[in-house]
């Protein structure tokens, strides 16, 4: 059964200055899908997650979260981003709180929730990433696994809609990918919608609905990841494949 | 032999019986202008690097032109252009305010470059994370950035402020009395500069426990990356 959309990108530009890095994008994303964003780097992957969430503002276009289009001008973005989790390659966890203050930040603090509840529903998020028992560790006491795990829990204690991922594994060593991973594939099982931009090409095969692949700021293929790694209709989606593959 | 000399000169026990008090007096009136000048002074230095990180352009231009002209002013022009220049506009101010403003002013700049370079330093992605859970830019200001920023602070602030703080003799110059006041006032009707050495002494004790207190606060608030 289809189910309704969550994200719909529409005709998406983003440029810097005279760099065109989007060259309109449209997506749409279902509730309970994991889609996975590859291709080569500067092909605009992470620009779009960011226009997701207007890190960076659209030049031209509409993303539609949840059915409220967010690149309005009218539209409280500070309410929306509540909305859309964003997991980053280099964590940005805050070195100035422990594990738990980074979780619950803001929900103390953009909605307003005392701390013991804030406390209870921060534990919770870091119990899902199974981190309960490093509550009161500092972001530096913990492996680079264990920070990108809290910083899920600090996405999944605002209740999001849907979790961007840019490159969740790319900062880290070999050893700890497995365990972010493995985090993913259980908010993916528990029905959370995810949108990744990673180059983990076995996880994407075994854990994708859908495989979008994107060159040079616009989407050039997409399909389920076994048509994709295994029988692209472009020759390109092949080549960026079987190189990928190789270098993993 | 000179050692007696010297002795008589700058370590005269006649003389600091009697000159003790007023450097006392003047000890109280350091402090106190001291302390006046650091709350203004840090306050608006805070105040103003935070409105620069909206990066509003003419109010961003109107801060540096403000922050490179105290901080290239010498305090002193400040304080007299102040005290002996403004009454002739209409604003007159004793000698105390006038000192307290030209040095808060002075201590603002300074302040202000030196918070902004502590904001700059912040990664980006610090703020990025902030804002994806829906802070806004002052909230993740006040509880991401400036946590972190003020941290890196602590020491050159420290330096900054007990500069300012000496520079409270400037106030000597239009009367204010403070501890190089009564020093050297002392001084010159003594005949003997034995009250200045009281005045080192006072700036001793009004510095050191400044010192080993930003030292403590350095380490109290460290943080390990």
């Amino acid at each position: 059964m289809p189910g309704k959309p969550i994200l719909q990108v529409i005709g998406l530009h983003k440029s810097f200055g005279s760099l065109e890095v989007l060259k309109g994008i449209d997506l749409s994303v279902t509730k309970g899908e994991l889609v996975f964003i590859i291709g080569p780097s500067g092909s605009g992957k992470s620009t779009l997650l960011r226009c997701c969430n207007r890190l960076e503002e659209p030049t031209r276009g509409s993303v539609i979260v949840d059915g409220s289009d967010i690149t309005r001008h009218d539209v409280d973005v500070n309410r929306i981003r509540q909305k859309i989790g964003m997991v980053f390659q280099s964590f940005n966890l805050y070195p100035h709180m422990n594990a738990l203050g980074n979780v619950t930040l803001a929900l103390r603090k953009v909605q307003g929730m005392p701390r013991p509840d804030a406390d209870a529903k921060g534990m919770a998020a870091l119990t899902r990433v199974g981190l309960a028992d490093k509550a009161k560790a500092w972001p530096n006491e913990l492996s680079g696994g264990q920070q990108q795990r809290v910083a899920i829990a600090r996405a999944l204690a605002l209740e999001p809609l849907i979790v961007m991922f840019d490159e969740p594994t790319s900062a880290l060593d070999p050893e700890l990918v497995g365990s972010v991973l493995n985090v993913m594939r259980e908010l993916r099982e528990s029905g959370m919608t995810m949108v990744v931009v990673s180059h983990e090409m076995a996880f994407a095969r075994a854990a994708a609905d859908r495989v979008v692949f994107m060159d040079g700021g616009a989407i050039l293929e997409q399909g389920p990841p076994e048509k994709l790694f295994s029988n692209p209709e472009h020759a390109r989606v092949g080549e960026f494949v079987a190189q990928i593959s190789h270098h993993h | 032999m000179e050692f007696e000399r010297l002795v008589f000169s700058f370590f005269n026990a006649d003389v600091a019986a009697r000159y003790w008090l007023d450097i006392v007096d003047g000890f109280w009136v350091t402090t106190y202008l001291g302390l006046a000048v650091i709350g203004t002074g840090l306050s608006i230095g805070l105040a103003l690097a935070v409105a620069r990180s909206f990066h509003f352009q003419p109010a961003s231009f109107l801060i540096v032109i403000f922050a490179d002209a105290f901080r290239a002013l010498p305090p002193l022009v400040v304080i007299i252009v102040l005290f002996f220049a403004f009454p002739y506009i209409g604003l007159s101010m004793n000698a105390f305010t006038a000192t307290w403003l030209a040095l808060s002013m002075v201590l603002a700049a300074f302040a202000e470059e030196i918070f902004w370079a502590g904001i700059l330093s912040i990664p980006k992605g610090q703020t990025e994370a902030a804002r994806s859970t829906g802070m806004s830019r002052l909230q993740a200001l006040v509880n991401v950035i400036l946590p972190q920023a003020v941290r890196i602070t602590i020491p050159p602030l420290t330096n900054r402020m007990i500069a300012i703080t000496k520079g409270t003799a400037l106030g000597s110059v239009v009367a204010v009395h403070e501890i190089i006041y009564h020093a050297s006032s002392g001084a010159s009707e003594a005949g003997n500069p034995t009250p200045l050495t009281l005045g080192a002494l006072a700036y001793l004790i009004l510095f050191v426990p400044v010192v080993i207190l930003s030292r403590w606060i350095e380490t109290r608030f460290a943080w390990k990356r």
